[in-house]
């Protein structure tokens, strides 16, 4: 295949519009957080985005086949890895989520989901057009199944919930019929009256204050209140980097990570949202243009995997801000303080640009 | 292991393009979402934002202090805290966070309901007032606790501090939280929770006392410290008030009555200057300053002695034989008797073919013989002022009783003083629709039947009499300074109703002679070097046989006495009413006691500037201080 470095396919217009977000998003942190404990965390973010972005550079070097054959293994690590985060994790706030690596803590969910992305785009390769089993929907479901229920028992319901978008992608790309749909749909509503019981007290108030917001303000709903309040205090042109009283005077929880654009549209207003979702939805397209071209289903399913998790986490990250979803911990892509989800990014553009570049290859 | 990658095989574009449609169509809703509450509802929201930051912490001003006429403080401050309950950013306080509220500040919960309820109607950003005069050990808890308890706020106050043992509560009164009609009346700047003057000059001089509050605007962050201040209106502090009272005879005067039920007030009637008001059994004004316990408030007013009572203005009974005073004037000035004008008693009489009987026939005793007014007076024999009310008739008592001062308010500077009664043929056809009966003429004239006084009255009644017929309003505040304040005075203090010099001489000689002749009643009063003259009164109330017939306290007599010095155009007049005293006798030395105490304290001939630097209080001397 290819043996020097060359950049001149690289998708310097992507990586951009990332760069772009991740700038806003810092900004945002630092207004967030420069007068407050954590304001080391402005400092920490710009290290991970400068490693991330080495990631990029050194996995579009890479042939994604090479990920593609080694899935087994890598998704046998990834289980095994999650299995010790429960195990040896440390406890922070009553949740396993990270593993101590050296100085830094790892979130292993966030790398897993590019583990799944590839493991059900590795799936598309044995496959030619024929019909969608219901061997293939079990297989599907298991590969995020098992790691799903892995996170969730962490809890982290909210990457957990991640791993949806990735099946529901592959199996809509490899043609689930009606009837499918339709079983899935009707186990899932037997399902739900379980689900509640399943849910840990603090998810159940949660959705509780999802679905009636006005009704315990100061407590389960404090959230979704402040948080509105805050976007809409902006108004069309925001009140001002730093000056946005609601996020500078901790009536956001975490203003500077999950949180971050109910802050961000508090300090820049209408025209900050109208511009940070033009240019998400730019990048999302053109992930999706770019899987039309690409040279085979498993590296388009790549683009479009990665796509689906990236549109999933914006889309319920920002809803939920409004009130339009209930509140999970889920970061928003490229904008939230977190050092693996910006791994999990900067990965996940690496493969992209593998596949890009494949094209031109070939 | 070979993997073949089929390169020919692509997706369906149309599926991908589907997904491109799908994205745009949920940023589209997001941004919609964005656009109703960052353009449509930003002015609302703005408003919360603020309401969420911004916190008005009232300034409270304190209240004015209250003084005796040398500057000596009878009603102070001290400081203590307030704890105020913020409703801004709490849309709706739950149930459950209420209760943790109450418990951690030992209160009912149902009272911080109510609380809450009360002031549903107020603006948001004006906080409840939680608790008055929390303790140390609250302020030390909602400290530790602030972040639980973000809508609570501490601020500094001024808390009432009265004297010990209830000394002089009827006439100071008390505060306590404002109530729901002072709240709702028009134009009100009161909020729920504000102190106001519930209870006697504490009422009367409320908006003098009362000074206005300031406010603190200042920015607090979501655990409700505060990070910052955006502006201050300071408070303006309320007046001190200076009072005609004068501590030493205040004392004196409690003291000397003691735990008897009843009343003293000591009067200068050249001035109308209250020297001296106590009412007993009475109340500890400080409980009303935090919540009163409903087992407190249950007990006063319960008490059949009336402890919420200010009795020197509010007990109307009947004066007895005091009344023989007014009957004895209206008969000089009127003409129908001369002083040497004389009455045969032999305990008993028959007027209107029915016998009344005087109080030395009850007491079994011989009759008086003959008696002129001045043996009339110093013996009270009471046929000899039947006889009068009989020549008298009902109109000239009436008239006179009006004019010499009962019967009407004295008009003094305090809330709710009773007007007391003179019956009259009208009153009666009022109130009996019956006619006026000839022989009710004859118990008014010794002050029974429905005759009503109040201790005030008599000593304003007799102190104008005493002083040639020149009556002054009775009161506690001085005029000057109160115009000073900013306050309306009241108006023609003065009323004249002249006597005749000759009418003046006889009935105050005979008042002396009570005191000071053998066989007078009002012997208990004598002070040495002191030209005391005074006049008993023993009121039935009830009828003659059930209190010879029964033992039950409420059915002794009234014990009345009323003491002047010097006769005539006394420096002082002090009338005291002992309830359920039996005798008069018990009524007069406790006149006299107030009476030397205060030429004693003349008789140091200090000059009040002097008097003040004996003082140990902070206060500084007010501008003017008239000769006692």
């Amino acid at each position: 295949m290819r043996n020097s470095l060359h950049f001149h396919d690289f998708d310097w217009v992507l990586f951009g519009l990332a760069l772009t977000i991740a700038g806003v998003g810092l900004v945002e942190i630092y207004s967030t957080t420069t007068q407050t404990a954590l304001a080391g965390q402005f400092k920490k973010q710009i290290y991970w985005i400068l490693l991330g972005c080495a990631l990029t550079f050194i996995v579009s070097q890479m042939d994604y086949h090479m990920f593609l054959v080694h899935i087994p293994w890598l998704y046998v690590l990834s289980v095994l890895a999650l299995v010790a985060v429960l195990l040896i994790g440390p406890r922070v706030a009553g949740t396993h989520r990270w593993l101590q690596l050296g100085g830094f803590t790892l979130q292993v969910s966030e790398l897993v989901k590019l583990v799944i992305i590839l493991a059900v785009a590795a799936t598309f390769t044995k496959r030619r057009n024929r019909a969608f089993t219901w061997g293939e929907l079990a297989k599907l479901g298991l590969l995020a199944g098992v790691p799903g229920i892995l996170v969730a028992i962490e809890p982290d319901l909210g990457t957990a919930l991640t791993f949806l978008p990735i099946v529901a992608a592959g199996a809509f790309l490899a043609g689930i019929r009606r009837r499918q749909i339709m079983v899935l749909g009707l186990v899932g509503l037997l399902a739900l009256p379980a689900g509640w019981f399943v849910l840990r007290p603090y998810q159940r108030q949660r959705l509780e204050a999802f679905i009636h917001p006005g009704k315990n303000t100061q407590g389960s709903s404090y959230q979704v209140t402040q948080t509105k309040i805050a976007i809409g205090s902006g108004g069309l042109w925001g009140r001002g980097l730093g000056k946005g009283t609601q996020s500078q005077l901790g009536f956001i929880p975490v203003s500077h990570a999950d949180a971050i654009f109910a802050a961000f549209a508090e300090e820049r207003g209408f025209i900050g949202t109208l511009a940070v979702f033009l240019v998400y939805v730019i990048l999302l397209l053109r992930l999706l243009e770019g899987a039309k071209t690409a040279t085979d289903q498993a590296g388009s399913f790549l683009l479009i995997g990665f796509a689906s998790v990236l549109f999933f986490q914006v889309a319920v990250n920002v809803g939920m801000m409004i009130g339009l979803f209930p509140i999970t911990g889920i970061p928003l892509p490229l904008m939230s303080e977190g050092g693996s989800s910006m791994l999990f990014i900067f990965l996940g553009l690496g493969l992209v640009m593998s596949v890009k570049m494949q094209r031109f290859v070939n | 292991m070979q993997v073949r990658f089929p390169e020919d095989e692509r997706f369906p574009s149309w599926k991908i393009t589907f997904l491109e449609y799908c994205v745009a169509a949920v940023f589209i809703g997001l941004l919609v979402g964005y656009w109703r509450l960052q353009i449509q509802q930003h002015t609302r929201l703005l408003e919360q934002a603020e309401h969420n930051r911004i916190r008005d912490l009232p300034i409270i001003a304190p209240r004015g202090r209250i003084l005796d006429r040398y500057g000596r403080v009878l009603v102070d401050n001290f400081p203590s805290f307030t704890i105020l309950l913020n409703r801004d950013n709490a849309q709706q306080l739950s149930n459950a966070h209420l209760e943790k509220i109450a418990s951690a500040l030992e209160l009912d919960p149902a009272d911080v309901r109510d609380m809450i309820k009360r002031a549903a109607n107020l603006p948001r950003y004006q906080p409840v007032v939680l608790k008055q005069a929390a303790s140390l050990k609250d302020v030390a808890f909602l400290d530790a606790h602030k972040s639980e308890f973000p809508e609570i706020d501490i601020i500094q106050s001024q808390q009432r501090f009265y004297p010990k043992h209830g000394i002089g509560a009827a006439v100071l009164g008390y505060v306590g939280e404002v109530s729901q009609a002072d709240l709702s009346k028009p134009g009100s700047n009161y909020r729920p929770g504000d102190l106001i003057g519930k209870f006697g000059i504490e009422k009367e001089y409320n908006s003098v006392l009362r000074g206005r509050d300031g406010m603190k605007r200042v920015v607090v962050n979501s655990r409700g410290q505060e990070v910052g201040t955006l502006g201050t209106v300071n408070a303006l502090p309320g007046h001190d008030l200076r009072l005609t009272l004068d501590l030493n005879l205040q004392l004196t005067a409690e003291a000397a009555l003691g735990d008897r039920p009843g009343a003293v007030v000591a009067l200068d009637p050249r001035t109308g200057q209250v020297l001296a008001m106590v009412s007993h059994p009475t109340f500890d004004p400080n409980d009303f300053t935090h919540h009163i316990s409903l087992k407190q408030w249950r007990e006063l007013t319960t008490n059949p002695l009336h402890p919420l009572m200010n009795k020197a203005i509010q007990a109307q009974l009947a004066p007895g034989s005091i009344f023989k005073i007014i009957t004895g004037t209206a008969a000089l000035e009127t003409g129908t008797i001369t002083p040497d004008f004389t009455v045969h008693c032999d305990g008993e009489v028959k007027i209107y073919g029915h016998t009344f009987h005087g109080w030395t026939y009850w007491e079994h005793l011989p009759g008086h013989g003959a008696v002129d007014l001045h043996r009339g007076i110093v013996h009270s024999c009471d046929i000899y002022f039947y006889t009068l009310g009989k020549m008298l008739g009902i109109r000239k008592i009436d008239y006179f009783a009006d004019h010499l001062g009962l019967g009407h308010r004295t008009g003094i500077d305090l809330p709710d003083e009773d007007s007391g009664l003179i019956p009259s043929p009208a009153w009666v056809r009022k109130v009996f629709h019956r006619q006026w009966w000839p022989g009710e003429t004859i118990s008014v004239a010794i002050g029974q039947g429905a005759v009503q006084v109040t201790p005030l009255q008599v000593a304003y009644a007799i102190g104008g009499i005493a002083s040639g017929g020149t009556f002054v309003r009775p009161h506690l505040a001085f005029t000057q300074e109160l115009e000073n304040l900013g306050a309306d005075p009241p108006a023609d203090p003065i009323t004249h109703f002249p006597l005749h010099a000759a009418t003046v001489q006889a009935v105050t000689s005979g008042m002396w002679g009570v005191v000071n002749e053998p066989g007078g009643t009002g012997a208990g009063a004598r002070c040495r070097g002191l030209d005391v003259a005074g006049k008993t009164g023993t009121a039935q109330v009830v009828s003659t046989a059930l209190h010879n017939s029964s033992h039950k306290a409420i059915y002794r007599n009234n014990a009345w006495f009323v003491g002047y010095s010097p006769s005539p155009n006394p420096d002082i007049v002090v009338s005291v009413l002992v309830m359920q005293g039996q005798h008069s006798s018990v009524a007069a030395p406790i006149a006299g006691d107030v009476i030397k105490a205060y030429y004693q304290e003349k008789g140091t001939k200090q000059t009040p500037a002097q008097l003040l630097s004996q003082v140990t209080t902070k206060t500084k001397p007010a501008a003017t201080v008239p000769d006692p």
